[in-house]
């Protein structure tokens, strides 16, 4: 016990005097959780529009003026069709074009409701949804001010139907705290573990530690404690972030949540452990660890919906961890919903868990 | 005097057969005493340590350390024996005294506790324990890895090539503590080294090349073995003698020794018949002396001829 605890304090001084470590360590996700966090809370100003105008009467004529005076809009010309619109759109001229429609005035008058178009740049779908709610926000006051001053009081409804352009399906920004989670502990204990475990090699000292009476155990164990420790940290990081920084709601079961990151800590650690086991440099180690990380960013549905994409690459990501994890992490920290509905996912994780970490030990080599 | 290391023909092969690093080694080493692996780089002096520390396993033979077969009672042997790898194999992370009681708890003893054994090696470092490892000079650093090997005072020390890459006052010291190990402790030190010269520093030595040893003896005795006259050359064109002389009919081996070349030569030719032979070949101040063999010519007589390996 006493030769684990003074490994586990050499591994420690170990990460503490490496500020290239410590930075990755702790930086990293911070610096990612703030970036993305500004991708969720990003205030959207200097919105550049064109008008497409097919009705040309005085309501859409004073809307028009509405858009123009409000700050956060920037009035770049008319259009007289649509494939002017399109052309102002590919160049990039505009961000959003507002398109009446023909009968504007009288539909409104007849209170079936005035049609507009909104079309949005979809390709930043976060900006774009964000545009098309300031838009909204203009056209509905102006909705309402037309019902206040109308003698009759009748209901006026003028109800824009948004469309994005590019890439229809808006992805709530709320997914991207849970697969920041997932990617970055899938880092500090995948990579770094590797990375530690295979400098010993690298440095020659491995020689020196197997010539000792240490049992590989130990070694491992004592390589991994600090790392866990670590990842633990970065999690409570990133919680305490995205709840006080960003606004994320908490809704789920908090202890479950922690339980389950654990297991989800352990596999990555023993993805790592693997790893080390591999390779013979810090590079190599390296790099291995980037190409099991990247598929776990794209199959795990940290960026792209894992219901939309093909049948088959469905089936891949139910190999990858990752996927079951931030699954987890989207239903307990961002749905709120009962325990019950993660015990599929967390027995795959403990599956995961004890199959990986019994590989890792049991291929780690107690000679050169 | 027991022998406290036993290896029976050891091979030992790299990249599936195809590299032999060592091809059938056997010998034997004597409790308390200083035993020499001495070899060029890739003679195999390394891939014998590894197997003698638990570190590989052989392809086949056979080998025991302190009575341990080094298969089957590996964890034992690594609690008796200190290794020290070629390469300086320590954390440059930590400072000295971090390393030494890190080593000394792995092996579950304290630095006060063996103090006794590392006091000559670790007061010359020890006013700078609170050094990096990593910024210490070449001897500062094999001194530190000595003491961290040293610390659970193993009965046997294993020192892969230690001095390489050490200045030589250094290496002299090096070699000096060594000896007071032996003397004051009983250990038994089995060293490798490149360097002919330190050869003399040991009781017993195995010059070793190409996986085969060549010949076990004490220094005296493998310079006693050498039978050819051997003779120093000088002359005021240096460059030009060594192919002069290779290319004189008289001529048995020539090589660069320094200063001089060191020749060996054919029965029944004089110093006279080589001296009027460099004069022709335009060389002047032209120096020949007998001269006694050095370790490095014992060994280049063996080298040159593999045949009668294996003497005992």
């Amino acid at each position: 016990m006493k030769v684990f605890a003074s490994f586990v304090r050499k591994e420690f001084k170990h990460i503490e005097r490496d500020t290239r470590t410590l930075v990755i360590l702790f930086a990293m996700p911070i610096i990612l959780i703030v970036l993305f966090g500004f991708a969720i809370t990003t205030e959207v100003k200097d919105i550049r529009y064109t008008v497409l105008d097919m009705s040309h009467d005085q309501y859409t004529q004073r809307l028009a003026e509405r858009f123009a005076a409000n700050r956060y809009f920037i009035y770049k010309g008319e259009v007289s069709n649509r494939q002017q619109a399109m052309a102002k759109f590919n160049h990039g001229d505009v961000d959003m074009v507002i398109v009446f429609g023909g009968n504007f005035a009288q539909e409104l008058g007849h209170c079936t409701g005035g049609s507009i178009q909104l079309l949005l740049d979809g390709s930043e779908p976060n900006q774009a949804a964000t545009r098309a709610g300031y838009a909204q926000q203009v056209i509905a006051d102006f909705a309402q001010e037309l019902q206040q001053s109308s003698a009759t009081g009748q209901q006026c409804n003028i109800v824009p139907v948004t469309h994005l352009l590019y890439n229809p399906q808006a992805i709530s920004a709320y997914n991207f705290v849970p697969g920041i989670i997932g990617l970055i502990l899938m880092l500090v204990c995948c990579m770094m573990t590797a990375i530690a475990i295979v400098r010993e090699k690298e440095s020659g000292s491995m020689e020196v530690l197997l010539a000792s009476p240490l049992k590989a155990m130990t070694i491992i164990l004592a390589k991994l404690v600090p790392y866990f420790v670590i990842s633990f940290a970065d999690l409570v990081i990133i919680l305490l972030l995205s709840r006080y920084m960003l606004g994320m709601p908490f809704a789920g079961n908090l202890p479950a949540f922690i339980g389950i990151s654990l297991i989800y800590i352990i596999v990555c650690l023993s993805l790592g452990l693997m790893i080390s086991c591999l390779c013979s440099s810090q590079l190599a180690a390296m790099l291995i660890s980037l190409i099991m990380v990247i598929p776990c960013i794209y199959f795990s549905g940290m960026a792209f919906p894992i219901e939309s994409m093909p049948t088959t690459f469905q089936h891949v990501s139910t190999v990858m961890p990752a996927r079951w994890y931030v699954s987890v992490v989207r239903k307990l920290m961002v749905q709120g919903v009962a325990v019950k509905y993660v015990i599929e996912e967390t027995l795959i994780l403990a599956f995961s868990a004890a199959v990986l970490l019994s590989i890792a030990l049991a291929s780690f080599k107690k000679r050169l | 005097m027991n022998s406290i290391i036993q290896a029976e023909n050891i091979v030992k092969t790299y990249n599936h057969h195809r590299v032999q690093a060592l091809k059938g080694v056997s010998f034997e080493v004597e409790e308390g005493e200083i035993y020499g692996l001495i070899g060029p780089d890739g003679a195999g002096k390394t891939s014998l340590f590894r197997i003698l520390a638990t570190l590989l396993l052989a392809d086949s033979g056979t080998a025991t350390v302190d009575g341990l077969d080094v298969v089957r009672d590996y964890r034992k042997i690594r609690n008796r024996t200190g290794y020290m790898p070629g390469r300086f194999s320590l954390y440059q992370d930590l400072t000295i005294e971090e390393n030494l009681k890190f080593f000394a708890t792995v092996f579950g003893t304290t630095i006060e506790q063996n103090y006794g054994l590392i006091k000559d090696i670790y007061q010359q470092i020890e006013p700078f324990k609170n050094r990096r490892a990593g910024k210490l000079s070449g001897g500062m650093k094999q001194k530190l890895a000595l003491s961290c090997a040293l610390i659970h005072a193993p009965r046997v020390l294993f020192l892969d090539e230690p001095t390489t890459g050490v200045d030589p006052v250094s290496r002299k010291e090096f070699w000096e503590m060594l000896q007071r190990l032996k003397e004051n402790h009983g250990l038994t030190i089995v060293a490798s080294t490149p360097y002919m010269d330190e050869a003399m520093q040991c009781d017993r030595i195995a010059l070793i090349q190409n996986g085969q040893f060549l010949t076990i003896d004490t220094p005296q005795g493998i310079i006693a073995h050498y039978d050819k006259p051997l003779w120093g050359v000088h002359s005021d064109k240096m460059h030009q003698l060594l192919d002069d002389l290779r290319s004189w009919q008289g001529c048995d081996t020539a090589f660069s020794f320094g200063e001089q070349y060191h020749l060996t030569v054919k029965p029944g030719v004089s110093q006279a018949a080589l001296e009027s032979y460099l004069h022709g070949k335009g060389h002047s101040q032209v120096a020949i002396a007998p001269i006694e063999a050095s370790i490095e010519d014992c060994f280049m007589a063996l080298m040159d001829q593999p045949e009668t390996t294996m003497k005992q």
